[in-house]
C-alpha cells in the first residue's frame, strides 16, 4: 500500500452566516431566497469609488473559531488584495489575508481531533483567514457546456473564512470526519449554520505519494467531498496503472455527473499579484479582545464529550456522536435535567431514543431537531411510560411519528389504544395460537437460538406489539421445554 | 453685479443679503462658460438645466427665509472622478462613457446636499488623474487661459482652467502626485492639497488609493479654506479618514507669522527649475522674511529617489484599482457573441482605455507580479518610509516648508506627449508630498517673462493645513495679483 499512500489537504470555505451584515457594507448577510441582484450597495457592487470598512463582528467571529481550532491569532495584520480577472469578482481583486510577501494569516496553525474505528488523529492546520465571498455564477446545466453566465451579486462581499489544513490526511473517511468536526465546532461557536445552502465550499488537494497532485474545485456541500475525493484517487490510480503521468492540474467537481473533470481552460501561472489593501487600515486584535472572547465561548464538543462521559456515564461512542450535533446534545441535557427521578439507566435510554428513531425520523424528514416539533418533556413521558410499564418500548418506537408531530404522549396513547399486556393469562392464549401456526419454527427451537426470538416476534405482530417482551419469552420457554 | 469680480465668501455674503439672486448667479456663470469654454475646455459635462432648477430652488428658500448651508447658493465645479449622484462621471474616459454613479461622494454630498452649493458641471482631467498636462483626456485637452497653446497642467486641468477663466469661482480637484497643485500653479489659481486622511475619499474614483486626496482650486486662500473646512473630517465610510479635530480654517488667516520658521530645502532648487521660476520664488521667500518669518535651509536627502517611488506605488495600485473597468457592470463594453469573457474583458480594456492609462496598468502589473514584487513594490515601500522619515525631521526644525510648486511654467501642447519619462520629472516637486501624506498649498506668485504663472508651494506638517493657509494668505495679501483674469478672456468678455 505504501507506494499507493494517498495524501489530502482541505482548503475550506465557510460563510459566516450568522453576521447580521456583509463584510466590508451593511448589506443584510440574509440573502438566501431573495431576489437576484437586490441585496446589494455600491461597495459590494464594486461599483467605482466605493470603499470597504471593516464588520467588526466578522473579526469577533473570526477570533471565537481560531479560539475553538486553537490557532494562534496574529494581533496586527493588514488585508490584502488578490488580483485576478473573473465576472464573479466585481472589483477585479478580491480582499482577501495573505502570509506572504509581508502578509499574515488570521490565525496560524491549530488542529481538530477526529476519531475513526476508536482511533484518534489531530488533523493539524495550516492557517485560517478573513476574506470577501465573490457573486453567484448561474449556469444553464454544466460550467462546461452551459451557453451562458449569469451572475447574482447578493453573494457578493459576503464573509468567508477560510480553513487550510496541512496535507496529513490519508483518506476520504479521514476528510469527512475532519469536516463533521469542524462543522459541529462551527456551530459550537455559533458563527454560522452550515446547513444553510451555499454556506460551504471545499478544495481539495489530492495526490498518490509521489505524484503531482491535483486541485478538485466546486465541492459545495460536506457531503460531496468524500465521494469527490474516491472518484479523483480512483481516476488518479487507474491512470498510473496504465502507466500516465499525472499533471499538477485544477479539476472541476461535476456534482450532477458525479466527476471531476479538467477544465480547458488557458493554462497558465497563477499570479495573484497580492499587495496590501490600503483602502483598509490595518486591523489590531488586542490581548483584552481575545480574552473577552474566550469568556463568552461555550463549551466546546471535546470538552463536552468528556463531561458527558463522566456526568451521565454515556460511552465514548455515545457521547461522540451525541455532542456532535449541538442541538441534539443541549437536546439531550435539558431533557434529562428536567426529570430529577432520571437514573444512569435512564440517560442511557434518552441518548439511545435520540441517536437512534429520532435522529432516524429527522434524517428521512431533512430536519434539524429545533426545527422539529419534538419537546423534551415529551420524549420524558415516553420513557417514564415505558419505566411504569404501561407501554413496551415496540409500542413506543410507534409513536415516533406523532410525537414528532408535536402531539401529547397521554393523547398518542390513548388514540392508539395500546397498552402492555403482561397478564399471563392472557399471554399464555396468544402464545400456544402462536406456536401452533408456526410448527417449523418451533421445530427449529433446539438447535437455532434465534428461533425463540421469532417467536417472540410473531407474538408482537399478534399484539400489534403490545405484549410485555420478559413475560412472553419466560411463557414460550416453559411452554416449549 | 459681474460674479467674476468677486471671491466665493464675498458672494456668499452678497447672496444672504439678497444683493444678487442665485438664479443670476448662474445664469453669469453659464454666460461666462460659453464665452470661454470652446477656447478653453474646462468641462467634460455641463448640468445646466438642473443647476437653473436649483438655483430656483434656492432662491424661493431664499426669499422664504429658510435658506441653509454654508455654500447656499455657490456653483462649484467638480471634477469628473468624484461621483455625483446621477451625474456624469467618466474620470475623462471611454471606458466610463455614459456612466452616472447611482450615489454620491461624501464630499459631493458634503457640499452640494448639506451645504446648498451648485455643481454646474465636470472639469476635463487626464485619464483616470494620470497625466500633467489634461493631454491625456479622451476627451480632448484643455487649454492654458494665459496661452492657448499651452497645458493648463494636470490632472486636474479643467478645474483649474474654469476657475482662471472666470469661468466659476471654485471647482473640486485630486490631487494623487500634483493634480491640483501642477494646474493651479500653471494656471495662476490657488490649490490645496489637504492631508491623506483629511478629506474622505469616499466617491472618488481611485487612481493611486494610497496617494490620492480630495482638494479646492481656487481664486484666493480664504476660500480654499472655507471648502477645506466643509469637505473635512472622519467619514464613517472611509477607514484612512482621521479622527482628528477640524479647525476653523477661514479664522486667523492674518495672523502674524512672525514667530514662524520657513524651511527651504536645498534640493528643490537644484536642477531642472528655471531662472524665472527660481526668481520669483525667491521674492516670494522674501516677501515671508518681511512678514517677520525666519528662514532655515533645510535638507531633504532621500528627494532625489522621489520620481521612481512615485510611479512604481501609483502604478501597482493603478493597475489594481483600474482592473474593475471590464464593461461587465458599466460604462460601454465590446460586444461580441463570438467571444469569451476573457476576450470581452480583454478588447474592451484595450479599446476603451488610452495609451497613458494602459501603460501605467501594464507597468503596475509588471511591477506587482511574482518576482519583481520584493524587488521594485517593498523596495518602493522602504524609499517612502525614509521621504516621509525626512519630513518629520525637517519639521522638527520648521513650521512649514516653502519652495515651486512646479519646475517650469507652463509648457507647449503636444511637447512632451512623446515624451513620457520627462514629463513624469515634472511631479519631482509634488510627488514628494502626496508619498509622505503631507498637505500643501500652491498660490500664484507672479508672471515670469512670457506672462505665465508661477505657483508658490507651502507645505505643512501633518494636519496643520491652517498653517500653510495662514502663510499663504499673508502673501497673497501682500503679493496682491489673485484677482487677475487673463486679458484675452477679460476681451473676449
Amino acid at each position: 500500500m505504501s507506494d499507493t499512500e494517498v495524501i489530502i489537504g482541505l482548503e475550506v470555505h465557510i460563510q459566516l452566516t450568522n453576521l447580521k451584515t456583509k463584510l466590508f457594507c451593511s448589506c443584510n448577510s440574509d440573502y438566501r431566497g431573495k431576489e437576484q441582484n437586490t441585496i446589494v450597495c455600491p461597495i459590494c457592487l464594486g461599483l467605482p469609488g466605493s470603499l470597504p470598512v471593516i464588520n467588526e463582528n466578522a473579526i469577533g467571529y473570526a477570533t471565537r473559531l481560531a479560539l475553538a481550532l486553537d490557532c494562534k491569532i496574529n494581533e496586527e495584520f493588514w488585508f490584502f488584495r488578490k488580483n485576478y480577472f473573473y465576472p464573479d469578482l466585481p472589483k477585479a481583486f478580491q480582499i482577501s489575508q495573505y502570509n506572504k510577501a509581508g502578509g499574515k494569516a488570521f490565525g496560524d496553525g491549530g488542529h481538530i481531533t477526529i476519531r475513526l474505528d476508536g482511533e484518534k488523529k489531530e488533523i493539524s492546520l495550516d492557517r485560517i483567514h478573513l476574506e470577501e465571498d465573490p457573486a453567484r455564477l448561474v449556469h444553464k446545466g454544466s460550467i462546461a457546456s452551459s451557453p451562458y453566465t449569469l451572475v447574482d451579486y447578493n453573494r457578493s462581499g459576503m464573509t468567508l473564512i477560510e480553513i487550510v489544513t496541512n496535507p496529513v490526511m490519508k483518506s476520504p473517511e479521514e476528510a469527512r470526519d475532519f469536516l463533521n468536526q469542524l462543522k459541529s465546532i462551527v456551530q459550537y461557536t455559533g458563527i454560522a449554520d452550515l446547513d444553510l445552502e451555499g454556506s460551504v465550499r471545499v478544495d481539495a488537494n489530492i495526490s498518490i505519494k509521489g505524484n503531482p497532485r491535483s486541485e478538485v474545485k466546486n465541492i459545495n456541500s460536506f457531503k460531496e467531498v468524500e465521494r469527490a475525493l474516491k472518484w479523483e484517487i480512483q481516476r488518479q490510480r487507474n491512470a498510473l496503472k496504465r502507466g500516465k503521468e499525472l499533471i499538477q492540474e485544477t479539476r472541476h467537481w461535476d456534482d450532477k455527473r458525479r466527476v471531476t473533470i479538467g477544465l480547458r481552460t488557458k493554462e497558465f501561472e497563477k499570479d495573484y499579484r497580492y499587495f496590501p489593501e490600503q483602502d483598509l487600515v490595518p486591523i489590531n486584535i488586542d490581548k483584552k479582545f481575545i480574552e473577552e472572547v474566550k469568556k463568552e465561548l461555550p463549551e466546546m464538543p471535546n470538552a463536552r464529550m468528556k463531561r458527558f462521559q463522566e456526568q451521565y456515564q454515556l460511552s465514548e461512542f455515545d457521547s461522540e456522536i451525541l455532542v456532535l450535533d449541538k442541538n441534539l446534545a443541549d437536546f439531550f441535557e435539558k431533557g434529562v435535567q428536567q426529570n430529577k427521578s432520571f437514573g444512569l439507566d435512564d440517560y442511557k435510554t434518552y441518548c439511545n431514543w435520540l441517536m437512534g428513531d429520532i435522529s432516524r425520523w429527522l434524517n428521512d424528514n431533512n430536519k434539524n431537531i429545533n426545527d422539529s416539533k419534538l419537546k423534551s418533556n415529551q420524549l420524558n413521558e415516553l420513557i417514564m411510560n415505558i419505566n411504569d410499564g404501561k407501554i413496551t418500548g415496540k409500542i413506543a418506537k410507534g409513536f415516533v411519528d406523532e410525537m414528532m408531530k408535536g402531539n401529547s404522549i397521554s393523547d398518542i396513547i390513548k388514540k392508539s389504544g395500546k397498552k402492555r399486556i403482561a397478564d399471563e393469562a392472557t399471554l399464555y392464549k396468544i402464545v400456544e395460537e402462536v406456536l401452533k401456526e408456526n410448527l417449523d419454527i418451533v421445530k427449529d427451537y433446539n438447535g437455532n437460538p434465534r428461533a425463540l426470538e421469532a417467536l417472540i416476534g410473531k407474538c408482537m405482530q399478534k399484539t400489534r406489539g403490545q405484549a410485555d417482551p420478559n413475560v412472553t419469552r419466560n411463557l414460550i420457554k416453559k411452554k416449549i421445554q | 453685479m459681474k460674479i467674476i469680480d468677486f471671491m466665493a465668501y464675498e458672494l456668499i455674503e452678497k447672496i444672504n443679503n439678497k444683493e444678487i439672486k442665485v438664479i443670476d448667479i448662474l445664469q453669469q456663470t453659464y454666460e461666462n462658460i460659453e464665452a470661454s469654454e470652446d477656447l478653453i475646455h474646462s468641462f467634460i459635462s455641463l448640468s445646466k438645466e438642473e443647476a437653473l432648477e436649483k438655483a430656483r430652488i434656492l432662491d424661493k428658500k431664499l426669499d422664504n427665509g429658510k435658506q441653509s448651508g454654508k455654500l447656499f447658493g455657490l456653483p462649484i465645479a467638480i471634477k469628473d472622478l468624484i461621483c455625483v449622484k446621477n451625474n456624469l462621471t467618466t474620470c475623462g474616459s471611454k471606458i466610463l462613457e455614459g456612466y452616472k454613479p447611482p450615489y454620491n461622494a461624501t464630499v459631493s454630498d458634503r457640499i452640494l446636499e448639506k451645504e446648498n452649493a451648485i455643481c454646474v458641471g465636470r472639469t476635463n482631467m487626464d485619464e483616470f488623474a494620470m497625466g500633467s498636462s489634461t493631454e491625456n483626456s479622451s476627451y480632448g485637452p484643455s487649454y492654458n487661459p494665459w496661452d492657448f497653446n499651452r497645458v493648463p497642467g494636470g490632472s486636474s486641468g479643467g478645474s483649474a482652467t474654469c476657475v482662471a477663466s472666470g469661468q466659476t469661482i471654485i471647482s473640486l480637484g485630486t490631487d494623487t502626485g500634483g493634480s491640483i497643485r501642477c494646474p493651479a500653479s500653471y494656471c495662476g489659481v490657488t490649490g490645496l492639497k489637504p492631508t491623506y486622511g483629511r478629506v474622505s475619499r469616499y466617491g472618488l474614483i481611485s487612481y493611486a488609493n494610497s496617494l490620492d486626496v480630495i482638494g479646492p482650486i481656487s481664486r484666493c486662500v480664504k476660500d480654499a479654506a472655507l471648502l477645506l473646512k466643509i469637505m473635512a473630517g472622519k467619514d464613517p465610510l472611509d477607514s484612512t479618514s482621521y479622527d482628528i479635530k477640524v479647525d476653523n480654517y477661514t479664522n486667523d488667516l492674518d495672523k502674524p507669522i512672525e514667530k514662524k520658521v520657513l524651511g527651504v530645502p536645498k534640493e528643490f532648487f537644484g536642477e531642472g527649475i528655471e531662472q524665472s521660476v527660481k526668481k520669483k520664488i525667491n521674492e516670494a521667500i522674501k516677501i515671508s522674511e518681511n512678514l517677520g518669518a525666519e528662514i532655515r535651509e533645510i535638507t531633504l536627502p532621500h528627494l532625489e529617489y522621489t520620481i521612481p517611488t512615485y510611479y512604481l506605488i501609483a502604478m501597482s495600485e493603478a493597475s489594481s484599482n483600474l482592473a474593475r473597468f471590464d464593461g461587465l457592470r458599466y460604462g460601454e463594453m465590446y460586444d461580441n457573441p463570438q467571444s469569451d469573457v476573457f476576450e470581452v474583458f480583454s478588447k474592451t480594456r484595450g479599446e476603451k482605455f488610452g495609451e497613458e492609462v494602459r501603460r501605467r496598468i501594464i507597468l503596475g502589473t509588471y511591477i506587482l507580479s511574482a518576482g519583481y514584487y520584493e524587488m521594485f513594490y517593498l523596495k518602493a515601500l522602504k524609499v517612502r518610509t525614509l521621504i516621509k522619515q525626512d519630513f518629520k525631521n525637517a519639521f522638527t526644525q520648521c513650521d512649514a516648508i516653502v519652495c515651486p510648486t512646479m519646475p517650469t511654467t507652463a509648457f507647449k501642447i503636444g511637447e512632451l506627449v512623446d515624451d513620457p519619462l520627462q514629463m513624469y520629472l515634472m511631479d519631482a516637486l509634488t510627488c514628494p508630498v502626496n508619498l509622505a501624506g503631507l498637505p500643501a498649498l500652491s498660490i500664484p506668485c507672479g508672471f515670469d517673462q512670457n506672462n505665465l504663472p508661477i505657483g508658490f508651494q507651502i507645505i505643512g506638517n501633518y494636519f496643520d493645513e491652517h498653517t500653510i493657509l495662514n502663510i499663504g494668505n499673508l502673501i497673497e495679501n501682500k503679493l496682491n495679483i489673485y484677482r487677475k483674469i487673463p486679458q484675452i478672456i477679460r476681451n473676449k468678455k
